[in-house]
């Protein structure tokens, strides 16, 4: 019997996953990457929590989630191509500068 | 059949993120990620949520994740440096890897223990669900309709900035 309970614990461990990938790789892409694993983690919740509570509500942020996500990821990734022609590096760590 | 769905759909997605994390290559963790998402578009479907489904696959594995591999493959850049390598244990890492890793890990629990905290709702769903595209429609063009309009300046501003970030400065 799959209930509210899985899938709220499914989405708290794809959560946890995209928090490690935050803090632990040191590669601006995968850091994307994770943050995209958690938004869809939270995704996840609002889908169940809609259908646990028979509302449309959940489906249309999810629809909003998605938006952002794609506002995030073209103006991120702009940023990583515009640090890579100065830098030649994905590394955070070689971004300590505020200036160039 | 549903349970069974569940369990495959949740360890593909799980896999497929742990793997998205262990990779050194980006082209792979992309590739890889696009597989969770295909996993979570399942799950979307088990909670009779078949338009989020299918915008997962359209917006979320057609061009959200086309753009992040466009990008990789066009700066191809170098792997992780192996000074910090991922394949040795988060723990034995440099410091910040180890407080990112105790960090993941506390997140987990306390997210754990707030679930087993909660009374639970381990009962099957109820009630009718909301699945019908023109349903959705009707509540996304009436109640949130003022928000919907923002996301449209929302992506207009994304827009401008992408291309003003990425342009190439010309020479003077």
């Amino acid at each position: 019997m799959v209930a509210l309970d899985h899938y709220l614990v499914l989405s708290g461990i794809l959560f946890s996953i995209g928090t490690a990938g935050v803090f632990m790789r040191r590669n601006l892409i995968t850091i994307l990457l994770s943050i995209e694993i958690m938004l869809n983690a939270v995704n996840l919740t609002f889908v169940a929590f809609g259908r646990a509570l028979g509302s449309a509500d959940g489906q249309i942020i999810v629809f909003f989630v998605m938006t952002v996500a794609a506002a995030e990821a073209a103006v991120g990734l702009a940023i990583v191509i515009a640090l890579f022609r100065h830098h030649e590096s994905l590394n955070p760590e070689s971004f300590a500068s505020l200036k160039w | 059949m549903t349970e069974t769905a569940f369990y495959l759909f949740g360890a593909i997605a799980i896999g497929a993120s742990l793997l998205v994390i262990a990779q050194r290559n980006p082209v792979y963790s992309v590739l890889l990620l696009i597989a969770s998402f295909g996993a979570l578009s399942g799950l979307y479907v088990l909670l009779d949520a078949p338009f989020v489904a299918v915008i997962q696959i359209i917006v979320y594995a057609g061009a959200i994740m086309v753009l992040f591999l466009f990008v990789v493959m066009l700066l191809n850049a170098p792997q992780e440096d192996t000074e910090h390598d991922v394949r040795m244990h988060p723990f034995r890492g440099p410091g910040p890897m180890r407080f990112g890793a105790v960090l993941a890990l506390g997140l987990a629990a306390e997210l754990g223990w707030a679930l087993t905290r909660t009374p639970g709702d381990s009962a099957a769903f109820g009630g009718t669900p909301v699945s019908s595209v023109s349903a959705i429609g009707r509540v996304l063009f009436t109640e949130y309709a003022f928000a919907f309009e923002v996301t449209s300046i929302l992506i207009l501003v994304a827009m401008v900035g992408a291309v003003l970030l990425a342009r190439r400065e010309e020479p003077r």
